[in-house]
């Protein structure tokens, strides 16, 4: 193991240290366990980058660790059967324990203000321990089963701190329904590691990828290799909130603001990202097209939600689910590159946007407070307005986050959203589906308008309430600078120099798309060609999204700011649309209709069955029993008794026969021995 | 006539039943008592006729003086224990005398 394998389990450990150490010692030092979380996520986030710059410039492609956990001493396919975990360093695997460690860093440094005073404070940072080190684990794991397991402790600590304020039956239903939610999309991914299991006898990435290079591939079918890239999809559904296992996201929003930053908008909602960046090289053109669909459906369904809803967490929450939404479609479209660069700048901008606004919220909850007033919801943008020069560090910051998610020129997010639309542009010449492009340019417009609705409404305007505007203040500096530095990191020169396109950055020359290992008959276009393709669209990519982004923009500025067009009036002429994307397109009736509907009516009838059938078996067994016992307690007390009193009868009566020659006169029993001697004389003489 | 052996023991059965009889009839104690002493003379005359005719000679006659002592013996203790059971029970009825049953 190099020295830098051991530094990265190192940076694996730390947090779990973390998390061990509050957990067990954080209610006794309830004071110093944000200081103590936030040190140690500052140690880990610094060697993290040292990681990452010495893997830039190594030369070796990958540090691996691999050994043999359990190994059967049988062979399957004259293969040996054995299990192997480890850990391995790649380029993608530095750059994303940076982001993870950089996010969950501000995430501790941004709670230190937030969080204060909160009845489970040091279970709370404990928690964003457990969670930052099983996010580690996910991103250095080299095989299947590790991720699993660390797959299955970031679905436990997402659980855990949205239910952190479990008192609030919201928080708690939805915490358990992220979970439940989860589980679905985690069958698939587990269905999928078992048919890869069955095939490969290894779930290491390169033994597997290894195994379909050199033409072995599961059941000789393609179309089982196409089912199982796509079962192992179906965890980053789940995970990543894909259509259709979405709803859980909006509502995991329940959770404390910065745990929505971290977990629900920047790391673990990446990682369903993540997995399918690392299963990419398996995954068949056919894989390919539906994983595609799905993002671009996701990204279409949750921007229009965004549009009409009214709560700031809301908001950020459909447009996380709609930016995942693009991630999942780059990578679908074959950018694979692109996909996972707008993962790491939407993790900057998108953890900002979540920050800010829980900056925005405590600013908002303090003068509620203040005020005496327990009725109006803090998170309402209705009840906001003219924050702006309350709050100038929140504001201005915020508009740059705002600006990136837009896919405004200079900032990260439009290097990353541009590649991805060059991408879907490159992929409708090859393929000819071309709704694919043109639902993202639509979403890049719907994205810009509904983010600066929500800009122009919170921070612009009037503010309703003159007294509560007197007590809003600005947050604390714990809370403004981690939004300056993210802030910082939303600009384009961190990416590349060349603020129009990031294809000559170091992320570009370091981040490339790994080896397709499948077949050639099933695979997509070959990388080579498609990343021409993607430079020819790119102009065009460029020109196309920079306009659509002006336009929602604009239409914003006319809508909201100028007041040109009323937003009321046009939701009332459009009535059933605005109620249709208010109620969330009706997913959450609808599945309560089916699968929660179903699942209940499942477990009456099951429950009914218990009750009925395997209690009345049991009931049988035991009245069985019962008449059992009754009938051989019968013939106890009748028969065995009987017996034994019948014979006690006739001893008895022999002896009322025998007592009446018992006269107790010695004269009777003389006359009873002379005639027993004549007796005894008579016979033997 | 002359007297034999059987005569002898005819009349000692004789005396022997009558014996037994007044033990097992009477009433009285004393009475039964006297029942035994007719037993124990039946027996002497036995032994005294099968030593005048039997091969017992003189042995036969002593055996009848130990059973005339024994018989002086019992009579003593009898009448002791009769004079018991009269003050126990107010009474030497021996019918009356029944602890035995219970």
């Amino acid at each position: 193991m190099t020295n830098e394998l051991l530094i990265t389990l190192g940076i694996l450990l730390l947090p779990l240290v973390s998390f061990v150490l509050l957990i067990f010692t954080g209610k006794r030092y309830v004071d110093k366990s944000g200081l103590v979380g936030t040190s140690i996520l500052g140690i880990d986030l610094l060697l993290s980058f040292y990681i990452l710059f010495s893997k830039l410039h190594a030369e070796v492609k990958v540090w691996d660790f691999t050994f043999t956990w359990i190994n059967f001493h049988t062979f399957v396919n004259s293969v040996p059967l054995k299990l192997d975990i480890g850990i391995m360093v790649d380029n993608l695997t530095a750059v994303m324990l940076v982001v993870v460690n950089l996010i969950s860093f501000l995430v501790h440094l941004f709670s230190l203000g937030y969080m204060k005073g909160d009845v489970r404070y040091s279970r709370y940072y404990a928690n964003l321990g457990l969670f930052t080190f099983s996010m580690l684990g996910i991103v250095v794991t080299n095989n299947y089963l590790l991720m699993y397991v660390f797959w299955e402790l970031v679905g436990l600590s997402s659980y855990l701190l949205i239910g952190h304020w479990y008192e609030k039956k919201s928080a708690s239903d939805a915490a358990k329904k992220a979970f439940i939610v989860n589980r679905v999309g985690d069958l698939g991914f587990f269905i999928g590691i078992m048919i890869v299991w069955m095939q490969f006898s290894t779930l290491t990435f390169n033994g597997i990828f290894t195994s379909i290079h050199n033409g072995i591939i599961p059941f000789d079918s393609n179309t089982w290799l196409t089912a199982a890239g796509l079962l192992i999809f179906c965890g980053a559904v789940g995970k990543s909130a894909q259509f259709p296992l979405h709803v859980w996201l909006p509502d995991a929003m329940e959770g404390p603001t910065p745990v929505s930053a971290l977990i629900h908008a920047a790391t673990m909602v990446a990682a369903g990202v993540y997995l399918v960046a690392r299963t990419f090289p398996m995954l068949t053109a056919d894989a390919l097209l539906y994983i595609a669909y799905i993002g671009a459906i996701t990204a279409f369904i949750a921007a229009t939600i965004a549009i009409a809803q009214n709560d700031i967490k809301k908001i950020l929450a459909y447009s996380t689910i709609s930016q995942l939404g693009y991630m999942v479609m780059g990578l679908g479209v074959g950018a694979y590159t692109a996909g996972v660069f707008h993962l790491v700048t939407h993790a900057a901008f998108k953890a900002g946007l979540f920050l800010a606004s829980g900056s925005v919220i405590h600013a908002m909850h303090h003068a509620l407070h203040h005020v005496g007033d327990h009725h109006t919801d803090a998170q309402d943008i209705r009840y906001m307005g003219g924050l702006k020069n309350k709050l100038p560090v929140t504001f201005w910051t915020m508009l740059i986050f705002t600006l990136a998610i837009s896919g405004v020129p200079l900032t990260s997010g439009f290097l990353s959203k541009d590649e991805i639309l060059a991408g879907t542009l490159a992929f409708s010449k090859f393929t000819g589906h071309t709704l694919i492009p043109i639902i993202g340019f639509f979403v890049a417009g719907l994205t810009a308008f509904y983010m600066f609705r929500m800009i122009i409404v919170v921070f612009f305007g009037e503010h309703q309430d003159t007294h509560r505007f007197e007590h809003l203040h600005e947050s604390p500096k714990v809370m403004t600078i981690p939004l300056i530095i993210l802030a910082a990191l939303s600009l384009f020169a961190f990416y590349s120099f060349n603020p129009l396109s990031a294809s000559h950055g170091w992320f570009y020359e370091k981040i490339v798309p790994p080896t397709v290992v499948v077949p050639e008959a099933v695979s997509a276009t070959p990388t080579v060609e498609f990343i021409e393709e993607v430079h020819h669209q790119h102009s065009l990519a460029m020109i196309l999204s920079v306009s659509v982004a002006g336009l929602g923009i604009l239409i914003a500025f006319v809508t909201y700011y100028w007041k040109k067009i009323s937003a009321d009036a046009v939701a009332n002429a459009l009535k059933p649309i605005y109620n249709f994307l208010l109620n969330k397109w009706y997913f959450d009736e609808l599945y309560d209709k089916t699968a929660v509907a179903a699942t209940i009516g499942a477990s009456k009838v099951l429950a009914w069955f218990d009750l009925k059938v395997i209690d009345g078996i049991v009931d049988g067994s035991a009245s069985l029993t019962r008449l059992g016992s009754y009938i051989s307690g019968k013939f106890d007390s009748i028969v065995v008794d009987g017996l034994v009193n019948f014979t006690a009868y006739l001893a008895g009566f022999f002896g009322m026969l025998l007592r009446a020659v018992q006269t107790g006169k010695v004269q009777t029993y003389i006359v009873f021995a002379l005639v027993g001697l004549m007796i005894l004389l008579a016979l033997y003489i | 006539m002359t007297i034999t052996l059987t005569h002898f023991l005819l009349i000692s059965a004789i005396l022997f039943s009558l014996g037994v009889y007044a033990v097992i009839t009477r009433r009285n104690a004393i009475m039964v008592l006297m029942g035994i002493e007719l037993i124990l003379n039946s027996a002497n005359i036995n032994f005294l006729a099968f030593s005048r005719f039997g091969g017992l000679n003189i042995e036969g006659q002593m055996a009848a003086i130990f059973v005339i002592i024994l018989a002086a013996a019992e009579a003593a203790i009898a009448l002791a224990i009769v004079l018991n059971i009269y003050k126990r029970f107010n009474t030497v009825n021996v019918d009356e005398i029944s602890l035995l049953k219970d």
